[in-house]
């Protein structure tokens, strides 16, 4: 028979039996997992150079860089460093200000948009509303910026006048004089206009997670819509729609360009937010850029760094929030 | 004995023809109301016919549906005004961008805009003198030179959280989310830090492309990552079945069936940061003339056209010339938009 006839014929070794990569796959697990690392990389290159230009200037200047209100470079006619006064202060209050006006503003009425484009919005409109939201939030901070100045700005200024009419009993809504353009408070609004697109279409992401088997009881048991959504949607995507919300602060906290082109950027800390006068932090490394020395251009990195370790911590905070409530539900 | 009388299904939640008609002319007697308030009180304006009319509205539909039903269903009538408030006052910026752009955009737009520069013109020349194609060079390259670098390394971010799911994929996803709320002023500072004061000392094209990498790879990061996380795992494992290792599944199998949604990933990148002015303000210089060549000397932009045009300008001219590049950049915003929406509305495979 054939089979005993081939006896001496070689019979060829059984393949090995591994749980070992090939070396195809070793060379491709090793090039993505490299690739992977490249954000933590960056962040960590960002910080290192930011710091090794800008730490000189947080040792010399201290807690002062932080809580002082001053900026000042006296050179000779050398063009050797004399004195310097550096501190960001009033830029710090300043991103606080008008970020915070631009969340208290901006959140609301995206919570409300998004409740409308979850639970009102059908059929076409809803998806040619959620387009345009969404290419909304594509519009350069520039285009933002200089509708803000031209466009904008009358309407706020109107708005404006009528809060100190009525309300300059409160400290924030009292002016020192009439000057209603260019103030923080038009610069919070129109950062609020930056923000509520982002915050709408995170926001709505939440609701749309929302369980439908709880949105289907609540309607079994005779709910209404505003019933069914104060008491399933909004305990759901609380904490998402909070994690959203800081990450348009976190936004408008970085922002330049906008805020460069509306507020009129002046060296105090004004906490009078209808007053022109006021900044940001990244306004201010814009400002001074031009005309700095090299002393004053490494000040302006230690403020870089400040901005990106506050911008990165407020994300941070919001990714914990929207992941931690968004896709688990309280 | 039957019924000779099928009972019809009836729908008592159904908006009747009669409730729409009580609800219109509530909010007609409302715009009535609000037109009367202006005329009569200190309110004025659009704005001031704006409040009241919301108000009055709201009031109306609140106290009919409180006098017909419940307080329930009042309720339900005020969230759903507030609601739709919340999306009139979200579209009216939208709406008003867009017309700003456009109405006072077109008067900068001319024949010669896309082939000439700026080189021996001011911006408050006549507007038929000069144009943008020094910074339309200037854009289209950087964001080449910027996607050059950052597609491969977001792609290389997507499939190490969607392929491979190493042990630190969860951290990598928090870098990754982290990264895109890098203000962009910050990541000029860093390729000045970086590159531009230590090695190249000089304001180039290569160096914007570098600071807008960094602002580019989150967002081609996660768009790729959620256009992966679409691929039916059956494929993948329909390619290990087959016998082939994970890289020629993945080369072979996972990337050719998300092509369409990597396109989507590349445009909406493009479109992250093709307005990004800030860092390249810092850091690309800003050239009045037409420059290719990335690796030195300034190079304009279509952001630092606008910028400049509005800036040093002040005449007619120069708000023309500023308006008419915003138009160009939203024009291109909309192109690359429309695709994404054309390309992701395909089915992946």
């Amino acid at each position: 028979m054939t089979l005993l006839e081939n006896k001496s014929a070689e019979i060829p070794a059984p393949r090995e039996i591994t749980t070992q990569p090939r070396r195809s796959d070793q060379i491709f697990r090793g090039v993505v997992t490299l690739g992977g690392m490249a954000s933590l990389v960056i962040l960590g290159l960002i910080a290192f150079f930011l710091s090794l230009k800008g730490v000189h200037i947080l040792s010399e200047e201290k807690f002062a860089f932080i809580t002082e209100s001053r900026w000042e470079v006296l050179t000779d006619e050398n063009g050797n460093l004399v004195e310097s006064t550096l501190g960001i202060g009033a830029m710090l209050v300043g991103t606080f200000l008008a970020a915070l006006i631009a969340i208290i503003v901006g959140v609301p009425i995206a919570v409300l948009s998004a409740l409308y484009l979850t639970f009102y919005a059908r059929g076409a409109a809803k998806k040619i509303l959620i387009s345009l939201i969404d290419l909304m939030a594509a519009f350069p901070s520039l285009l933002y910026g200089f509708w803000g100045f031209f466009v904008f700005m009358a309407s706020a200024e109107y708005w404006a006048k009528l809060l100190n009419k009525y309300l300059d009993f409160i400290p924030f809504f009292d002016v020192p004089a009439k000057i209603f353009e260019r103030s923080p408070f038009v610069a919070g609004l129109v950062l609020a206009i930056m923000i509520i697109p982002i915050v709408t279409s995170i926001s709505r992401e939440i609701f749309d997670q929302t369980p439908l088997d709880r949105v289907q009881a609540a309607y079994a048991l005779g709910a209404s819509k505003y019933a069914m959504i104060r008491a399933v949607v909004i305990p759901y995507g609380r904490g998402g729609v909070v994690g959203g919300a800081m990450l348009g602060l976190g936004r408008a906290m970085g922002e330049t360009v906008a805020v460069y082109t509306v507020l009129n950027i002046v060296y105090q800390v004004n906490w009078q937010v209808l007053f022109g006068a006021g900044g940001n932090v990244a306004s201010l490394i814009l400002l001074k850029f031009g005309e700095a020395g090299p002393y004053e251009v490494d000040a302006l990195m230690a403020a870089g760094l400040i901005l990106f370790i506050l911008t990165l911590f407020v994300n941070a905070l919001a990714d914990l929030l929207i992941n931690r409530f968004g896709s688990k539900g309280k | 004995m039957t019924l000779d009388v099928t009972p019809k299904p009836g729908m008592p939640w159904e908006v009747t023809i009669k409730q729409r008609a009580v609800t219109g002319s509530l909010i007609a007697f409302a715009g009535a109301l609000a037109a009367a308030a202006v005329e009569m009180t200190g309110l004025s304006g659009k704005l001031g016919f704006a409040v009241s009319f919301f108000v009055i509205a709201t009031g109306l539909i609140f106290i009919q549906q409180l006098r017909m039903r419940n307080l329930q269903a009042a309720k339900d009538a005020l969230l759903s005004s507030f609601a739709m408030l919340g999306i009139v006052l979200t579209l009216i910026p939208i709406v008003s961008i867009v017309s700003t752009v456009v109405i006072k955009g077109y008067k900068g737009i001319q024949p010669g805009l896309l082939f000439k520069d700026m080189a021996l013109n001011s911006v408050n020349d006549p507007i038929q003198e000069g144009g943008l194609l020094h910074a339309l060079v200037g854009t289209v390259l950087m964001v080449l030179g910027a996607l050059a670098i950052s597609f491969p390394i977001g792609l290389l971010t997507a499939l190490y959280l969607t392929e491979i799911r190493g042990a630190l994929a969860r951290p990598i996803k928090f870098l990754v989310q982290a990264m895109s709320g890098v203000p962009s002023i910050v990541a000029g500072l860093f390729i000045l830090s970086s590159l531009v004061y230590p090695v190249t000392k000089e304001l180039s094209g290569m160096m914007g492309s570098f600071a807008l990498t960094i602002l580019m790879i989150p967002t081609i990061a996660r768009t790729a990552e959620e256009m992966l996380r679409l691929i039916p795992n059956d494929l993948r494992e329909a390619g290990v079945a087959l016998g082939a290792t994970q890289w020629r599944t993945v080369s072979g199998v996972v990337l050719p069936a998300a092509k369409s949604g990597l396109v989507t990933a590349i445009i909406l990148g493009i479109a992250r940061i093709i307005g990004e002015t800030a860092p390249l303000l810092l850091v690309s210089g800003g050239g009045d003339a037409l420059n290719v060549n990335p690796t030195s000397g300034a190079m304009g932009s279509l952001p630092y056209y606008i910028w400049k045009a509005f800036l040093t300008g002040g005449t007619e001219e120069a708000f023309a010339r500023a308006w008419g590049g915003m138009l160009v950049l939203l024009a291109f915003i909309f192109i690359l938009f429309g695709l994404a929406r054309f390309l992701s509305g395909r089915k992946v495979g």
